[in-house]
């Protein structure tokens, strides 16, 4: 078939395109992955008893932003990469300018600290299964937003998959605080990093085998 | 043929312009033929082939294409990825010309001289299961409209628009497996 057939022939009858529906999409992915991490938490972690009483430390609404904003600008840089011919943009720097933000916060209070505390801020009560369950919870969420960025045409895949794991390790470490007893910030520079990490490196493994089109 | 023009062809073509898409698709082409030729000119054959893969790749992805941003950039990544697969899996990434990492941001030349694509599209169209055969011969050949080619055919109108939609998704798979070297090898054997 010559050139020009061809591009009758995709031209002949085309549809108008639902240039709305990519949106849609990425939100159907967000709602459903994220009904799934939750459902995950409770039923195999279970909803921390006291969580009412926890809500009044600010420590509490530090953690929730912390884990909705990585969520968001994961979100942000799927939207982006997720088409042809965008860079990452400002994502890059937002993204560093909230773990710079957490960092500096956890330094603070080390250096604060007595030495002999320094350690339980660090390590609290949990630290070993953490990241683990922050990437466990997560996964739903990565699949959901992996099938979704599938539907559209990523370029860069690993950074993509990478995109994803991070928008999934965000929002599955807000599900995960439904049952984390931590609040101390050094604790969550260091092992809701570690897990939100975790998720990204699954979702850059994942991202030239799944994405490819 | 100029950023803005390409522009607001597409626009248009997405909300249905069957005659602005089709002069999209050929400054498109000319666009990308121009782009291929200048970073394959050791492998001067496959370009006719990349332009028609490109093609219904754009056509396949077109819903990624969001109207506020730059169509030239969108058309060249896409263009790019094509190409870099292709080499990939023929693991000749030094048949390039370019460095891989400089951004095309403004048009290249055009170049509307086409050659003999050594893949016949029409060949892969007939290995196409008949749900999605028939719709695209029916709507995107014979310019019948999906009503009519539903009745034709006894199919629903769902299952035309689903047929034509999947078909050409079909295609581009198998075009795709097509330029690896082994499905290569046996195309140039047959005759």
């Amino acid at each position: 078939m010559k050139t020009d057939e061809l591009i009758d022939l995709l031209a002949q009858g085309s549809p108008a395109v639902d240039t709305a529906a990519p949106a849609r999409r990425f939100a159907g992915a967000t709602i459903a992955g994220l009904s799934a991490s939750v459902a995950l938490t409770l039923a195999l972690l279970g909803l921390r008893p006291n969580l009412a009483q926890e809500a009044a430390v600010p420590m509490f609404w530090v953690r929730e932003v912390f884990c909705a904003a990585m969520g968001s600008m994961g979100l942000w840089a799927v939207a982006r990469l997720a088409r042809p011919g965008r860079r990452l943009g400002a994502v890059r720097a937002a993204i560093g300018l909230a773990l710079a933000a957490l960092w500096l916060l956890a330094s603070w209070d080390l250096m604060q600290a007595d030495a002999s505390t320094r350690m339980s801020l660090m390590m609290g009560q949990t630290a070993r299964a953490c990241p683990w369950l922050i990437a466990m919870v997560s996964a739903p969420l990565l699949a959901a937003f992996l099938w979704a960025t599938k539907a559209m045409a990523p370029t860069r895949l690993r950074l993509a998959g990478a995109a994803c794991g991070v928008a999934a390790g965000g929002l599955g470490a807000l599900a995960y605080t439904l049952h984390c007893p931590e609040l101390a910030a050094p604790f969550l520079a260091l092992w809701y990093v570690l897990g939100i990490a975790l998720t990204g490196l699954a979702g850059l493994l994942l991202g030239p085998r799944i994405l490819r089109w | 043929m100029s950023e803005e023009r390409l522009r607001g062809l597409l626009v248009r073509a997405l909300a249905g312009d069957a005659a602005a898409y089709q002069a999209f698709l050929k400054d498109a082409s000319a666009h990308l033929r121009a782009f291929f030729r200048k970073r394959l000119a050791s492998v001067p054959d496959e370009v006719e082939d990349l332009v028609q893969e490109s093609l219904l790749a754009i056509h396949n992805q077109r819903h990624t294409y969001n109207p506020g941003q730059l169509l030239t950039p969108w058309m060249y990544a896409l263009a790019r990825y094509k190409m870099i697969d292709l080499l990939r899996r023929r693991e000749r990434t030094d048949l390039l010309h370019d460095p891989l990492d400089e951004e095309s941001e403004v048009l290249a030349g055009s170049d509307t001289n086409a050659t003999e694509a050594r893949i016949d599209i029409a060949r892969l169209l007939d290995r196409l299961p008949e749900r999605q055969r028939l719709p695209i011969r029916y709507v995107k050949i014979e310019g019948l409209s999906v009503a009519d080619a539903a009745s034709q055919t006894g199919m629903s109108e769902s299952a035309i628009k689903v047929g034509v939609h999947r078909g050409l998704k079909a295609l581009a798979a198998m075009m795709q497996a097509e330029m690896t070297p082994s499905a290569a090898a046996t195309t140039a054997q047959s005759p």
